[in-house]
């Protein structure tokens, strides 16, 4: 069971399925990190978070607390 | 009043988002994502006709302008940027209501080219609420730069709707957009949107929609139906209060008969999933992305967000922009003043010349307009170079970066990652980084942003730090390149930030108790700055705002002033008096009388201690004319000022109360005369302990 802020730098991975609910799941859906969607992750800042993806085409920052609610593959 | 629970419901969702028009007008809507350039397009339309400020947080409330094409009128209403239509935050509220029941004729959907596939996410949501949908496609000339090919045409055909290609920064597509618009509130083109099925419950949308759609003539009853399987339960009760009880329970039958899995949370899965997955087979045949390897945005990210560079960058950005603003504003500056003490002389001897009585000269001109000309000639310089400098930042795509880099910051003193962006606002004005909090949703962290916003240096204030700091360090030293008062404006900026973050953190542990809430933070695209858009918003929109606003304040201050410094009782005038009683209390923290009550007096603006201060001390001494930096040190020096007495007069500045247009701006935004005071308190407490302790400082280590 990978999360999303455990993936590596640079891989790209598949969305599997959100942990989080209410307002941050609608956003997260917004956002297209819907199941299946493919992320790739760019960076971390500069304590180590927040962690930059590149979510459909766009550069999203998301801290630990959120990208850990994501299970990716 | 004879109304109905439910008519007045119905009447005021309506009436908010009701917007008034003649027979011949059109009122359109304007949606999209946030960054894809949709005030640009805004702007592109109504040619600069906006009714409201250029600040963030300003379509929280809807802006409004109007354009002509052939024979109509049109009325475009800014919506938000929103991702999505579920009302996740306040923004996609408002933008949903409105497009749910305002009365707008079409939706203009703005599209970000180079980011097309999450963009057709909000289109084809819109799509299931109305027919008259134009896609806009903007930044087209950003696309081609990436070799991102769109097939308008494929597309516009495969979605049903009219689409237009377009670069609204230089004005391309513009016209086809006006002209698309017109054809569509004209029935010319009848747009046909190719919605998105959802096969496991169409069924069900079907049988509803045909009870749904007598109540809801200006709402598509599919979307409705939509929202009865899988939306908030908010909306739910607002939409079914429209309804009849019979009606109510026959909808309620269909939904258990249908068998599906009602669970809210999965079925707001499927959709959002089905929809992606159109949007991915959609882009995937019209969007032709030839991947450039190297990505111009990533290299500069390696270094503008590295571990190493990003905060080191960020400070050194913030010290060029301060010592071009410095620098450069200096010799404006003295030929501004230079030029008002001229047109003194000549008032002067006007006044004479008709034998006008001195009290008057000295109201009016000693007091009202050397106040005036004080404010104009310190303060217009620096702003006209710091302002352009700072949108030129923004518009650059900057301040999401800053965000993102101070973030961590931010989180270990449980506030909200946004408050980041609110105090670039601050540094405009105070007032204005307090209406952008409302882009915050939580209300703690909300409210931890508006009482914090006030340790930011608003553009009230950087002059007199600017001044100070260049009294002391750039003449004392004979050093004119200015870095060390760069220095110390920029060490001020630091102070004040670690004062925000450890006053957040406090708050946080006390009475805004909370975790931070969760946050997501897009770093849009670099673009390249229009300078002339640049030069526009911060001169038109922010220079001479705030300047206008100084100048309406500090006219009548300067005369009050005046009427008080010669108002003698005994052998001192009332100024005297004041500043006599709040002396001891003023030494205490380093200060004196004088200076304690010039900014007692400033609340009304923060723009006008310093004149205050200068005319208390000339009004008792001689007469000197404070017309370059050098006489101004003596000013200070005579008056008893040393390094001490410059630091915390710049600290005190920095971290004191809010000036009166900020404290009305808390008061309207928190709705309380509890936070109001509190904003007051914190910053007066936090202010008198960090002076009280640098004079002890300095008093332990003899230095003043």
């Amino acid at each position: 069971m990978l999360k999303l802020h455990n993936a590596c730098i640079g891989s790209i991975v598949t969305v599997e399925d959100l942990s989080s609910t209410g307002l941050l799941r609608e956003r997260m859906l917004a956002l297209g990190l819907t199941k299946g969607a493919r992320v790739e992750v760019i960076r971390k800042g500069p304590s180590g978070d927040p962690t930059v993806f590149c979510i459909r085409g766009a550069m999203i920052a998301l801290r630990n607390e959120e990208s850990s609610l994501v299970t990716v593959q | 009043m004879g109304l109905t629970f439910q008519s007045t419901k119905n009447s005021s969702l309506s009436d908010i988002f009701h917007i008034e028009k003649s027979e011949n007008q059109y009122v359109i809507a304007l949606a999209g994502n946030p960054n894809t350039g949709k005030s640009t397009v805004f702007n592109s339309l109504t040619g600069l006709h906006q009714h409201t400020g250029n600040w963030p947080g300003k379509t929280v409330v809807n802006a409004r302008g109007e354009f002509k094409y052939e024979d109509k009128d049109f009325i475009l209403v800014d919506l938000p940027g929103t991702y999505s239509l579920f009302s996740s935050s306040v923004e996609e509220e408002v933008a949903r209501d409105f497009i749910c029941f305002g009365n707008a004729d079409a939706i203009i959907v703005v599209a970000d080219a180079t980011c097309l596939e999450r963009n057709l996410n909000l289109v084809y949501q819109i799509m299931e609420l109305t027919p008259n949908v134009v896609l806009c496609i903007n930044l087209i000339d950003e696309a081609k730069k990436k070799k991102i090919e769109i097939d308008a045409d494929g597309l516009g055909k495969e979605l049903g709707i009219p689409i237009v290609l377009c670069a609204a920064r230089s004005g391309i597509g513009i016209m086809e957009l006006k002209r698309s618009i017109h054809e569509v509130v004209t029935k010319k083109v009848k747009p046909c949107p190719n919605i998105v099925i959802y096969d496991e419950y169409e069924e069900t949308l079907n049988r509803l929609s045909i009870i749904l759609d007598e109540y809801f003539k200006n709402i598509n009853p599919r979307w409705v139906a939509l929202r009865m399987i899988d939306g908030d339960d908010k909306l739910i009760i607002s939409l079914k209060e429209l309804m009849p009880n019979e009606k109510i329970n026959a909808v309620n039958h269909i939904l258990e008969d249908s068998k599906l899995n009602m669970d809210k949370q999965t079925v707001r899965d499927i959709i959002a999933t089905t929809i992606y997955k159109r949007v991915e087979s959609v882009t995937e045949r019209y969007v032709k992305n030839n991947v450039k390897k190297i990505n111009r945005d990533r290299i500069i990210d390696n270094y503008i967000t590295s571990k190493r560079f990003g905060i080191p960058l960020m400070l050194l950005f913030l010290a060029i922009i301060f010592w071009i603003t410095i620098s450069g504003a200096n010799y404006p500056s003295a030929l501004l003043s230079k030029f008002f003490f001229m047109l003194e002389n000549k008032i002067t001897s006007l006044f004479n010349h008709l034998n006008t009585p001195d009290w008057v000269h000295g109201v009016l001109v000693l007091g009202l307009y050397k106040t005036l000309a004080w404010v104009v000639s310190v303060m217009l310089p620096p702003m006209a170079i710091f302002f352009p400098l700072f949108t030129l930042l923004e518009d650059l795509g900057y301040l999401p970066r800053v965000a993102f880099n101070m973030d961590h910051l931010f989180k270990k003193a449980c506030s909200h990652g946004k408050q980041c962006l609110t105090m670039c606002m601050g540094f405009g004005c105070n007032a204005a980084g307090v209406i952008a909090c409302r882009i915050i949703d939580s209300p703690r962290e909300r409210l931890i942003a508006i009482l914090t916003n006030n340790f930011v240096p608003c553009n009230g204030r950087f002059p007199t730090l600017i001044t100070i700091s260049s009294v002391f360090l750039i003449s004392a030293k004979g050093n004119d390149f200015g870095i060390l008062p760069v220095l110390s404006v920029t060490g001020m900026v630091v102070i004040g930030i670690i004062i925000t973050l450890l006053v957040s953190y406090l708050l946080s542990k006390t009475i805004l108790k909370g975790l931070p809430s969760t946050f997501t933070l897009e770093l849009p695209p670099y673009r390249v700055p229009r300078i002339g858009r640049v030069l526009y918003t911060s001169i038109i929109d922010r220079t001479m705002f705030v300047l206008w606003r100084a100048v309406i304040v500090a006219a009548p201050a300067g005369a009050i002033t005046w009427i008080l410094g010669n108002i003698f009782i005994g052998d001192l005038s009332l100024i005297g008096h004041a500043a006599s009683f709040l002396d001891p209390a003023a030494k205490l923290i380093g200060l004196d009388g004088y200076i304690l009550m010039a900014f007692i007096l400033g609340l009304p603006a923060n723009e006008i201690v310093l004149p205050i201060l200068l005319m208390s001390y000339l009004s008792t001494g001689s007469i000197i004319e404070f017309d370059s930096i050098e006489s101004l040190r003596r000013i200070l020096i005579d008056n008893g000022w040393n390094h001490l007495t410059a630091l915390n007069t710049m600290l005190f500045s920095l971290l004191h109360w809010p000036c009166a247009t900020t404290l009305i701006t808390i008061k309207k935004e928190t709705g309380g005369l509890k936070w109001t005071a509190l904003s007051v308190i914190i910053p007066t407490c936090v202010a008198v302990i960090i002076c009280l302790f640098t004079t002890v400082i300095f008093k332990l280590f003899g230095w003043a």
